[in-house]
């Protein structure tokens, strides 16, 4: 695998567009050419290498590339966007629709990532050591097709809005989330292994979440069934298990209504 | 203005009557000229290339709330789709509803000149106006609604033709408005009681009018002022199974109506997206087509046009004034829902859809557009549309041309249906060997819907005295061709004229044009009885005054050309 490194040299005045670096963009090309690629502010296009310091290659292909982007990235957005393969490591803080839309591949973002952080993904990873902004693995604005494969992993706390429209792959969060979670879910898996704050799966029709620590208000379309004794993401405990949300429609399966599952953990 | 010749070109023009001969077009001072008129022209090549007059499009949402509820509800429809300003050109935006900039552009690279907005709510025709104003290049006009008005209810209730006439005049003149258009008449009123009209004499609550009589009342009304265009109709019970018999009941309510216009149009009904209309069966599992029964009678009474409303397969936004099929749509997809009402007017809804060719209704519904349209007799009465953005979005024409124009087109979407025998086994376009030709096309697009407008004066071909609006396609009808190239060369004209300016230059957009807006200003006698009942229902029941209400001046009509109507006596 080769190795491209971008370090920024100079900060944007107003929020730099950056969806050029991915592996995929970057294959096959030179440190030259991958300093001529395009980026925005606002309306007006520039080159990669007039905000980046480029060095290494790229490898031959999306999955002989890695990309490690060094500095302070808090005003460069889309890093990763649509990405296949590959893998990208962030050095930094990042802003808004780190893993956009991704396919493939792994990024890892050694900080925090602000707002819309693997919206509409549909398989990879992303792993996020610090914590995430608003909307994580959430649908984009106004699309009714969210988060449909791959897995994100904050090991900090999330926003609010997370796993909006999600109907597949896996979100866990090590910390605490604000509220909405799961809205309009039609599947997937959401772990919080801190706390969460209210308004969990409304409008959820499928889909699982699992909530290790408080939940300080329960939404009430949300009824308790049954405690179960599950192991998630590595952890056993016992669970209450409560189905939801009784306000939607839900689809049948051999006669039998399928809801939303929100396990919270009741004792270790 | 400057002088062009385009030279040599492969012509269909049906105003001309010429199928595909090399004949040169004359341009000067914006109108078409005998070639001997010019004298330094510019020469256009136009060798191995089709030339057609500048399309019209006789129905399509493209300006106004409704298409503005599409615009912000579905923010998605606009991702990834954002081209920036480049040359002339503004930025631009969208898909299915796209912005007004690229709505413009994208009909003229398809060789459209003019393009009629086919429902205006009248208490937001200001807005309807503000964005067809900035839709650049194309000649527009917008058709204020009419079935569902509580005026026009009430008068054609006591049978009041007379009143129903002035009331039309004055809002033509108030919304700056083109035609009557009439949507699910008094059903969209019934919508605002939760009910609906399901067939043509479900009488409407409150009013205890019938759907019927609203018909034959705005017919009567529009013969009686002599528009150009004739009452154009969305009929009841759009879009269910078995509902193709409340179209030929609709259908019906022209017969024994002569049209009454100096416009020369022979139609007095035009019933669009009748795709959407011609259905069979009781439910969809045995949803089939009555596409040839529809054109029975449609080819067997030339006093009524009709639009396709072509299902094009793809995912777009539905909109339309018929707010509880919106309803019933949103029941039937769970996908998202806008639902408005207009005070004493209308009302409207919007839910996006998904045609896909996996699912057995979507593909017989665009089997029975296109059986329409091949089995047509006549091709100066039925239009080509998709009911934009209904059915499809309008930047398909150029893959319908493909699939009226070839059967190996057709067959190999037909293969790439999921449940391909059931659907040829519910609809009648396997068995159909038609392929349409250019001359053909030129009628469906051009010829007949400026005729259908009463605008075959200005609109619709080559002949002398015409508005020069011309396009060039880099396509050679005399050798062989691949389906897909009529779609390729159809969607990206090389030159466009519109009223005698050069909008598209070798494909690319070189002028924003000379957009006008179109209206008919109808002068009846006067009628102090309807004026007084506009001033005490502005008092009582409207949320707006009078003078926020009519469209005037130049900052929604910056450049209008006004259609003078005398029905004075």
């Amino acid at each position: 695998m080769e190795t491209v490194t971008l370090t920024i040299k100079n900060q944007p005045g107003l929020y730099l567009e950056a969806d050029s670096i991915t592996p995929d963009a970057f294959a096959g090309k030179k440190a030259e050419e991958i300093a001529a690629l395009p980026v925005y502010v606002g309306r007006e296009e520039h080159r990669l290498g007039d905000f980046f310091e480029v060095s290494g290659k790229a490898g031959a292909t999306p999955e002989e590339t890695k990309i490690i982007v060094n500095g302070d990235l808090s005003r460069v957005k889309y890093i990763g966007m649509k990405m296949t393969a590959g893998e990208v490591v962030v050095n930094g803080n990042a802003d808004m629709y780190v893993g956009a839309w991704m396919q493939g591949g792994r990024i890892t973002v050694n900080g925090n990532v602000d707002a819309f952080a693997g919206t509409g993904m549909k398989g990879g990873e992303l792993l996020i050591k610090g914590n995430a902004g608003n909307y994580l693995g959430a649908a984009y604005r106004g699309d009714w097709r969210g988060m449909t494969g791959g897995k994100i992993v904050v090991s900090g706390n999330a926003g609010s809005d997370l796993g909006t429209f999600m109907n597949g792959g896996e979100i866990i969060v090590g910390g605490d989330v604000d509220v909405h979670v799961a809205t309009h879910a039609e599947g997937g898996k959401i772990v919080i292994k801190g706390n969460a704050k209210s308004r969990l799966g409304g409008q959820m029709v499928e889909g699982e979440i699992y909530v290790f620590g408080t939940i300080d208000v329960m939404m009430p379309g949300f009824a308790y069934r049954k405690d179960v004794d599950i192991e998630v993401d590595g952890t056993k405990g016992r669970f209450a298990l409560y189905e939801g949300d009784l306000g939607e429609r839900h689809r049948k399966r051999k006669g039998q209504a399928i809801y939303g599952k929100l396990y919270q953990r009741v004792e270790a | 203005m400057a002088e062009y010749l385009i030279k040599n070109g492969f012509v269909f023009d049906p105003v001309l009557g010429i199928k595909g001969d090399a004949t040169d077009i004359a341009i000067k001072d914006g109108k078409i000229v005998e070639t001997t008129a010019i004298r330094s022209p510019k020469i256009i090549d136009a060798t191995g290339k089709t030339v057609l007059a500048g399309g019209v499009d006789v129905h399509a949402h493209v300006a106004g709330p409704k298409v503005n509820i599409g615009r912000n509800f579905r923010p998605e429809d606009k991702l990834f789709t954002y081209k920036p300003g480049r040359g002339i050109e503004r930025m631009q935006g969208g898909f299915s509803v796209p912005t007004v900039i690229r709505t413009g552009y994208n009909y003229a690279r398809m060789g459209y000149t003019t393009v009629m907005e086919a429902a205006m709510p009248p208490l937001y025709a200001r807005h309807t106006h503000e964005e067809m104003r900035d839709t650049p290049i194309l000649d527009q006009g917008a058709f204020p609604v009419f079935g569902n008005n509580w005026f026009v209810l009430e008068y054609l209730k006591n049978h009041e033709i007379e009143n129903t006439v002035a009331y039309i005049a004055w809002l033509l003149r108030a919304t700056k408005g083109y035609a009557v258009k009439v949507v699910n008449p008094g059903g969209t009123e019934a919508w605002a009681w939760g009910l609906n009209c399901e067939n043509i004499h479900d009488p409407v609550p409150y009013f205890d009018i019938t759907p019927a009589q609203i018909v034959k009342g705005l017919i009567e009304a529009n013969e009686y002022l002599g528009l150009p265009h004739s009452m154009h109709v969305h009929a009841n019970n759009l879009g269910n199974p078995g509902n193709y018999t409340t179209t030929l009941d609709t259908f019906k309510l022209s017969e024994g109506i002569k049209p009454n216009s100096k416009f020369g149009r022979d139609q007095v009904m035009h019933h669009t997206h009748v795709q959407f209309h011609s259905y069979g069966g009781d439910s969809w599992a045995n949803v089939e087509s009555k596409a040839k029964e529809i054109m029975d009678y449609v080819n067997s009474h030339d006093n009524i046009t009709i639009d396709m409303g072509q299902v094009t397969l793809d995912e777009t936004t539905t909109m339309t004034a018929d707010g509880p099929f919106e309803h019933h749509l949103t029941e039937l997809n769970h996908l998202k829902w806008a639902n408005a009402d207009v005070e004493l007017e209308t009302g409207s809804g919007v839910v996006p859809y998904i045609y896909s060719p996996s699912i057995k209704v979507c593909a017989i519904q665009w089997c029975i557009g296109l059986e329409l349209a091949l089995l047509a007799k006549d091709p100066m009465r039925v239009f080509m549309t998709t009911d934009h953005p209904n059915a499809g979005p309008f930047i398909r024409y150029p893959r319908i041309m493909k699939w009226l124009m070839s059967r190996e087109a057709r067959e190999q979407q037909f293969d790439a249906f999921k449940h391909k025998d059931k659907v040829i086994d519910a609809t009648n376009l396997a068995g159909i060997d038609r392929e349409l030709d250019l001359y053909e096309i030129a009628q469906m697009t051009r010829a007949g819907p400026a005729k259908a407008l009463g605008l075959a004066h200005m609109y619709g071909g080559l002949a002398p005295g015409l508005d020069a609006d011309v396009a060039v396609f880099d396509f050679n009808p005399n050798e062989p061709y691949a389906p897909d190239d009529i779609e390729k060369a159809f969607g990206n004209a090389r030159h466009l004229f519109k009223t005698g300016v050069q909008v598209i230059s070798d494909h690319e957009v070189v002028s924003n044009g000379n957009k006008r807006t179109l209206w008919v200003n109808a002068r009846v006698n006067e009628n102090p009885q309807v004026m007084r009942d506009v001033k005490e229902k502005f008092l009582r029941y409207y949320t707006v005054t009078l003078n926020n209400y009519e469209v005037t001046g130049h900052h929604y009509l910056p450049n209008p050309y006004v259609i003078e109507v005398d029905a004075t006596e």
